[in-house]
């Protein structure tokens, strides 16, 4: 319908979800992490950075609800350099940075890839927010929620738009399991039925395989993204 | 036989003008979270007196801004003019942000070769108020309408922003809106009166007020380690 629509996209950042930097380049995959507040969104991304930042460029924004927290944690932590590290400040409102109101969140990733590119994947992670919480399209090319066995096994069961929606599920801190009084197999069944075919992946960072799951899925899709 | 006003603007001054607009207003404050923090807000009636103290300094400079922008003024003079009028370092940061937001928003919803042009000389944003009034324009919107939307944006942002840091009852806060808007009409007819003078004066001949704590506290929270809003 509107095939002659490209003149909104010939300036530079008209567009959020061009996959074209103005320069014509392909510019980075970009994830997003989401899901509630202490499920390991965090630990993840540091996790990931660890895993893959000797084969791929790449860069992190964070959402913090009222701290620069998260991205403090990454720059103590050192897993990417700190100019590869931009946090956003969201008004106490992380679901509104990430999914109705992507505009700062935009110019962060732009002036990333402005600033340390050419850069293959940004992470984008949100704080810690509701179940309802997920990424707009504008802003990021697939989704990672995160959900932990210590929030609850009842989780995956009650769904909503980050469980059920998200192109991967992963539930953190398996190996708490045992003391929280959580059921691994019934919340793996859980999410089976309410994601359907989409990926789920049970994980402990602090086990032997650690993000070893979720690394390989996002390389996955970044074969996908640059094909 | 009067013929009928065209009204054929008023829903995109609607769009322009909604708070859910995504132009990043979001995680601002106006200055409410310093005010809160300093105790000079507290409740529904000092958040009355902060916002028509803002609402006759920046909100009245904003305007103005704006309306002369959608008359056609050129931008460069404008953002100067605003960066002369905006004491604060961190203000001027935060205007120019919150303008490259609102420009990325605008080119997506009205593109247009004006805004295009204004992007091209101000890549990291050009003064919030002036992306208003091109953005105006480019809706199709006149002076008046740009203007109504910078005061309106000068007092809704502290009241629901206030909302949350005060977990104020929304009602009284959106009653402090309503019984600023014959108000927010005089500063607008002000503002675009300013506006007009510029057009065949120059930019110096637009308000120039300031509030000096406005600017003060943008600065301390510039520097605080934990905060709810950007500015």
């Amino acid at each position: 319908m509107h095939l002659d629509h490209t003149h909104t996209h010939d300036g530079p950042s008209a567009v959020g979800a061009d996959a074209h930097r103005p320069d014509g380049s392909r510019r980075a995959l970009r994830i997003g992490l989401g899901g509630p507040v202490g499920s390991g969104k965090t630990a993840t991304v540091a996790a990931l950075c660890r895993a893959l930042r000797d084969e791929l460029s790449l860069a992190v924004v964070t959402n913090d609800i009222y701290t620069r927290e998260d991205a403090e944690f990454l720059l103590r932590e050192a897993v990417l350099p700190p100019e590869r590290i931009t946090a956003v400040e969201t008004g106490a409102c992380p679901h509104t940075a990430i999914r109705d109101d992507i505009s700062a969140n935009l110019e962060a990733v732009e002036d990333l890839e402005d600033e340390v590119g050419p850069l293959d994947l940004i992470l984008v992670e949100s704080g810690g927010d509701n179940l309802t919480a997920t990424f707009s399209k504008g802003l990021v090319d697939a989704q990672i929620f995160v959900i932990d066995v210590a929030g609850g096994d009842d989780v995956p069961r009650k769904g909503g738009p980050g469980v059920t929606t998200a192109d991967l599920l992963v539930v953190n801190k398996t190996d708490l399991a045992p003391y929280v009084g959580s059921d691994l197999a019934r919340m793996a069944a859980d999410a089976k039925a309410q994601r359907a075919e989409l990926p789920v992946v049970l994980q402990s960072l602090r086990g032997e395989d650690g993000v070893t799951a979720v690394a390989g899925w996002v390389r996955e899709r970044l074969a996908a993204w640059t094909a | 036989m009067p013929t009928p006003t065209p009204s054929t603007t008023r829903a995109a001054l609607l769009v322009l003008a909604d708070g859910r607009f995504p132009a990043g207003g979001h995680a601002h404050s106006g200055g409410a979270e310093a005010a809160v923090r300093a105790g000079r807000i507290t409740g529904a009636a000092e958040l009355e007196e902060f916002c028509r103290g803002r609402l006759h300094t920046a909100g009245l400079v904003a305007a103005s801004l704006a309306a002369a922008a959608a008359l056609g003024v050129g931008p460069a003079p404008l953002d100067a003019a605003a960066d002369a009028r905006t004491p604060s370092p961190a203000l001027r940061r935060v205007a120019r942000r919150l303008g490259r937001q609102l420009m990325r928003a605008a080119r997506a919803t009205w593109p247009s070769a004006e805004l295009d042009a204004l992007a091209d000389r101000f890549p990291k944003g050009a003064h919030q108020p002036v992306v208003l009034g091109l953005t105006a324009r480019a809706a199709g919107l006149g002076a008046e309408d740009a203007a109504y939307c910078s005061v309106y944006e000068s007092v809704g942002g502290p009241a629901s922003a206030t909302v949350r840091l005060l977990s104020l009852d929304p009602f009284d806060a959106t009653g402090v809106l309503a019984r600023l808007a014959p108000e927010m009409d005089l500063v607008v007819g002000r503002a675009v009166e300013a506006a007009w003078r510029a057009v065949d004066e120059g930019v110096d001949v637009l308000p120039a007020v300031s509030a000096p704590l406005l600017e003060i506290g943008a600065e301390a929270h510039g520097g605080w380690a934990v905060r709810l809003f950007a500015s």
